[in-house]
């Protein structure tokens, strides 16, 4: 790559050609604010907030767009350049709400560090505000327009990481704004409730509906026995919420937590995850055996699953009908377990910490209802458990290591922890699905082909003298052509994993968000940096296959009696129903 | 062959007042006294004198009527084509300034004496509609003449040596943006004609489509001949539906000639042309806005660099030029660049077309000769601002532009004259305000529209313009302060440093040029409270002099507020001012000039 030479503030720069202002200043040291700028995201040089002076050129550049130019003389931050960038922090501000207070992105929020980063002062511009819309109709995320800025990468979001483009902006001028088709609810449209634009919002405008203070009145209410399980990919970022740099595994601290907040018992939802691939498992070899709808499609996605009815449904028998495991945790716990405890089901309350924001709207699917109960009661997402630590003022840094209850349901394999990355629930269902297929042990159970945060993978077993050809996507964007080869009979696989998020769990919509200073910065490595702990944890289980969990094998013995048997589909199997794209 | 040909203008303007049905007329009175083979009648373009449309040209005779109606056809007819007596009180006139007698002689009318008709020149003269006429008078002659007889590159220098500059507000020179896009590696390449025509009160390009769609087609078909393009496509608003058809005619008809399509001229080039209609969106009209419109995309636009040149639509290098721009270029390739180059000032080549609007007498369409004076245009082609009203500026570029006045009359028109005046060419809007315009107003009025059409992207753009129109309507309704004049100014200057594009860009223009030319205008708003120029209804008071009200009830009868009392021949009307809503009934139905207004 070529070298252009270019001055930044009388500094002198070598930049690579092709690169942009900003990228430039950056490594030379200088930091330009931005707000809409997300890199692979957005670049559009829309808010004007990273402007800079160019010599010879009559108005201010936007650094994130300006491409740098050999001899170019670039002045961040001259006086022109900083009452400019006041100035239009200022004009934003002056349509944006004053609830910052009471914002679920307080001390949290992108806008909030810009105005104090350009020194805003002033309430400047008092004026109209855009007529408003407050969308909290659908389970899983809220709209509040009255906190957008425009920035534009919630439309990009969704358009380019999972090609849907629920979102985008309508209207012009002063009155535009950010939402669903005819400003429709997200609730009326073929939304998957994923959550990446909650991600990628830098302020409050995007956010999930918050069920903590249910769940606080769960837990205060002495007739109710409250569990809590907590999803593989929430120990995988939670310490984010608590200053800890991304990549720290808090498994021991989380259950400490739950714990001293007051859950009766504190599980790990890898117990049904194993579970999970003891019927999935399963169901695949008898569609195998049977020549049954091949290729199988894993179900543990609710978001996936969402866009599988909208976009897909004449593929809903490739489906597998396992529901997802947290969903058949909380069945069990309202069948057998209340049983065993002799406790009432309709007082056992069933809190799932998950990575995710389609399980908000997963667990009042009328399809997963067993004897008219949700599974699960209440989803909180892993920000959600942020806070509740913070409101029952724990210091989560300074908790020991504490263990799961492995009353009845405690114990996991490593091939349950990695269902939290894309390419897990795959690796997980193969360490058992060789096993049972060649009726032989695994001398390595590690299948490094479909692990890796980018792009579709595949593998290619032989198991049992069958080629056994099997791919895994994340995101529907890498999902989607999978699914157009199904449709026209082309697809070679037999089996394929689709999660919703691009990474899987560990970049849910409901994980610790990452601000655009540090995503810039990382770029996707902030995922492998997540997904790396749950394979350090996968490693440090003594069983890493699912079918090596005694506890899941006693619960075969003393209750399901079979995989895939009676028990089983009346509990931990489900149907799928096509939706309206439109409402 | 005919005697004698009828021209009627079926120009949008003019259609609007019935042309259509005087072509009707004039064919049936025809056809009545048997003169129908003798005598065609051919719907043209604009002739350029709108404010006396609908305009009736007969030839050889070289008379032209003007406001005829459908009811005058007869009397043309009968009179003039079939006795060959001209209907004198429907011809165009001028009076001679000395004599004071009556001018006929068109050659002598004041209002053509001193245009130079180019990129107009077949308008009002040909049947847009009529591919053989347009190829009569020379048309398809300079494409035929590059494809057989000049490399694309010998095309480029031509216009780059006949000093061409967009005609559509930013005065590149054209040869230049097609050098940049010819140096782009080969490969799929665009020529875009801008026929977004947007700026309030402009229509020379509607009316250069609707009266010579061919030049536009034709000097197309040279651009993509020039940087190797072998697609264009014409960007036309909707609201044009007129133009839009005239230029599917053109299409269908060059195209059966084998003039668009493949191997034109048999020379081996191939170049074909696409439509494509705009939804409402003055934006559109900026250059990259425009490019997201034809890729389906709502019409934002684009940051550049990369320009269009390298990076335009599909990714692929583009030039857009604007219509008139277009309408010059066959002529130079006809005639040549140093034809064109000995027209207008050194760095203002040829002519430009203005659309004269506001308060002048001659409303309408002109094309002149770079380096013409502002006083010749307004005065002489114009013919002043009407009903003896005193000039108080003229506003040129539309809601991009300033305002100059008095004191800038004798400049000659030129690009960088007029931004070396605080102003600017634009597209060639040119509006005439006079004392009973108030400029504050004016500036609210450009703004109210910005804030309309402003795409929402910027931050600048969408919030600050809104802001500003919010100041200006406080400062026209009173509500103005020492601390508003200086807000609007400062934030107007930071609006036009970080706006996105040229929307925003210039959107301060008209309330910087104003603040600095009718300063005195805004501080008789903001610290008396009054409008000078009686236009900002909150700062008018309506009163009625007891010595003139002669007690007749006629004002109180028409207030819609009940806001006059007095008795009906014994006591003197009185208004009441914080009932009156300053609509001005009471003023309009007083016979006796009792209502004044202050």
């Amino acid at each position: 790559m070529s070298k252009v030479h270019l001055k930044i503030n009388g500094l002198n720069v070598e930049a690579e050609a092709g690169s942009t202002i900003l990228e430039a200043a950056k490594a030379a040291g200088i930091r330009i604010p931005t707000l809409c700028y997300l890199k692979g995201v957005t670049a559009s040089g829309a808010c004007r907030v990273c402007t800079v002076e160019i010599k010879n050129v009559r108005s201010l550049g936007a650094a994130c767009v300006y491409p740098v130019a050999e001899n170019m003389e670039v002045f961040t931050h001259s006086q022109r350049a900083i009452d400019a960038r006041r100035n239009t922090v200022e004009l934003i501000l002056s349509n944006h709400s004053k609830d910052c207070l009471s914002c679920i992105r307080n001390q949290n929020c992108e806008l909030q560090a810009l105005a104090q980063e350009v020194n805003v002062r002033d309430q400047a511009f008092a004026g109209e505000k855009t007529k408003p819309t407050y969308d909290d109709v659908a389970p899983g995320i809220v709209r509040d327009t009255t906190k957008c800025v425009l920035c534009g990468r919630c439309v990009e979001t969704c358009k380019n990481v999972q090609g849907l483009g629920i979102l985008d902006f309508q209207e012009r001028g002063f009155k535009t704004s950010v939402g669903p088709v005819f400003n429709k609810s997200f609730s009326e449209v073929n939304c998957m409730q994923c959550g990446q634009c909650i991600n990628v919002c830098p302020v409050g405008a995007l956010c999930e509906k918050e069920e903590i203070h249910e769940v606080i009145q769960a837990l205060n209410d002495p007739t109710k026995h409250v569990v809590v399980q907590t999803a593989p990919a929430v120990r995988a970022s939670l310490g984010e919420e608590f200053g800890n740099p991304i990549g720290t595994r808090v498994t021991g601290k989380m259950v400490a937590s739950l714990r001293r907040i007051g859950f009766d018992r504190v599980f790990d939802t890898n117990y049904a995850a194993d579970l999970t691939i003891m019927e999935e498992g399963t169901e695949f070899l008898h569609r195998v055996a049977e020549k049954g709808t091949l290729p199988m499609i894993t179900s543990c996605s609710p978001g996936w699953v969402r866009y599988l009815e909208f976009e897909y449904p004449d593929l809903i028998p490739n489906l597998s009908t396992c529901k997802s495991p947290h969903m058949m945790f909380g069945a069990i716990l309202k069948s057998y377990y209340a049983k065993t405890k002799g406790i009432d089901p309709k007082d056992v309350v069933v809190v799932s910490i998950m990575p995710c924001i389609a399980k908000k709207s997963e667990k009042v699917r009328e399809e997963n209802k067993v004897n008219g109960l949700q599974d699960v009661d209440h989803v909180l997402t892993t920000r959600e458990l942020g806070r509740l630590i913070k409101i029952y003022g724990i210091d989560f840094n300074n908790l020991p290591d504490e263990d799961y209850d492995h009353d009845m349901f405690g114990e996991y394999s490593g091939a349950g922890v990695i269902f939290g990355v894309t390419g897990g629930v795959m690796e997980a269902a193969l360490r058992t699905v060789a096993v049972k297929l060649t009726g032989e042990e695994l001398t390595d159970v590690n299948f490094y082909g479909v692990r890796g945060v980018e792009g579709v993978k595949e593998a290619t077993l032989n198991l049992a003298g069958m080629e056994v050809k099997v791919a895994v996507a994340h995101s529907m964007s890498l999902a989607k052509p999978l699914l157009d080869e199904i449709r026209a009979g082309t697809s070679p696989y037999a089996f394929i994993e689709i999660m919703g998020c691009p990474g899987g769990c560990i970049n849910g919509g409901g994980q610790s968000i990452v601000n655009a200073s540090v995503r810039n910065a990382l770029g996707v490595n902030f995922m492998k940096l997540r997904a790396k702990t749950l394979y350090d944890e996968d490693i440090s289980m003594p069983h890493r296959q699912s079918h090596k969990n005694t506890q899941i094998q006693a619960l075969y013995d003393n209750f399901l009696h079979e995989p895939c048997g009676h028990r089983s589909h009346e509990l931990l199997h489900t149907h799928y129903t096509q939706k309206p794209r439109f409402k | 062959m005919e005697r004698m040909h009828v021209l009627v203008c079926a120009g949008t303007g003019c259609t609007s007042s019935l042309s259509a049905q005087v072509v009707e007329q004039i064919q049936s009175e025809l056809v009545k006294l048997n003169l129908q083979t003798e005598v065609k009648v051919i719907k043209t373009g604009c002739f350029g004198l709108c404010q006396k449309g609908p305009i009736v040209a007969i030839h050889p005779d070289r008379v032209f009527y003007c406001h005829v109606t459908p009811a005058d056809a007869a009397e043309i007819v009968a009179e003039h084509i079939y006795k060959g007596r001209p209907v004198k009180r429907l011809e165009l006139t001028d009076i001679d300034e000395v004599t004071k007698e009556k001018i006929f002689n068109i050659d002598e009318i004041k209002f053509y004496a001193k245009q130079q008709r180019i990129a107009l020149k077949n308008c009002g003269v040909i049947n847009p509609e009529d591919i053989d006429e347009y190829i009569a008078m020379e048309g398809y002659m300079a494409l035929g003449k590059a494809l057989t007889t000049m490399t694309p590159q010998e095309v480029i220098d031509e216009v780059k040596k006949s000093g061409l500059r967009g005609r559509g507000g930013g005065g590149f020179p054209t040869g230049a943006k097609w050098q940049f896009a010819a140096n782009q590696p080969k490969g799929q390449k665009y020529v875009i004609c801008n026929a977004d025509e947007g700026d309030p009160g402009a229509f020379m390009d509607r009316s250069i489509l609707e009266g010579d769609p061919h030049v536009v087609l034709e000097s197309m078909a040279i651009a993509g001949y020039a940087i190797g393009a072998n697609h264009g496509y014409v960007y036309i608003r909707a609201e044009y539906p007129i133009a839009v058809e005239r230029l599917e005619i053109a299409l269908k008809q060059a195209r059966e000639l084998g003039l668009l399509g493949n191997n034109i001229f048999s020379s081996g080039f191939d170049f074909d042309i696409e439509i494509r209609l705009g939804a409402g969106a003055f934006v559109c009209g900026e250059e990259t806005a425009l490019i997201q419109s034809i890729e389906g995309k709502r019409g934002m636009p684009r940051p550049k660099p990369p320009f269009p040149a390298v990076s335009g639509v599909w990714g692929k290098p583009t030039i857009i030029n604007n219509v008139e721009t277009f309408a010059n270029v066959a002529p130079i390739l006809r005639k040549g660049s140093e034809w064109f180059a000995s027209i207008g000032t050194e760095k203002s080549k040829g002519t430009k077309v203005f659309a004269l609007g506001g308060k002048i007498s001659n409303t309408g369409l002109v094309e002149v000769p770079m380096g013409t004076t502002l006083r010749e245009v307004i005065y002489e082609i114009g013919g002043g601002c009407p009903d003896n009203k005193n000039f108080k500026a003229v506003q040129t570029g539309g809601p991009s532009g300033g305002c100059l006045t008095e004191a800038d009359l004798d400049t000659g028109i030129d690009f960088d004259n007029l931004v070396a005046l605080g102003s600017m060419m634009g597209s060639g809007g040119m509006i005439v305000l006079d004392e009973d315009n108030c400029m504050v107003d004016v500036a609210r009025f450009y703004m109210d529209f910005i804030v309309d059409e402003s795409c929402g992207k910027c931050s600048p753009c969408r919030i600050g313009t809104k802001r500003m129109l919010e100041m200006l309507t406080d400062i026209c309704e009173g509500r103005g302060t020492a601390e508003t004049l200086s807000e609007l100014e400062r934030l107007a200057h930071k609006v036009k440093d970080t706006s996105l594009c040229g929307l925003g860009q210039t959107a301060s223009n008209p309330v910087l040029s104003t603040l600095r030319l009718f300063k005195s205008e805004y501080d008789a708003h903001v610290f008396d409270k009054k409008c000078p120029a009686h236009v900002c209804k909150n700062l008018l008071t309506y009163s009625i002099e007891a010595e003139l009200c002669r007690k007749c009830g006629l004002c109180a009868r028409n207030c819609p507020t009940s806001a006059i009392t007095g008795v009906l021949g014994k006591e003197v009307y009185v208004i009441d001012p914080a009932k009156c809503i300053r609509c001005g009934a009471c003023m309009t139905a007083c016979r006796f000039g009792a209502v004044l207004r202050g």
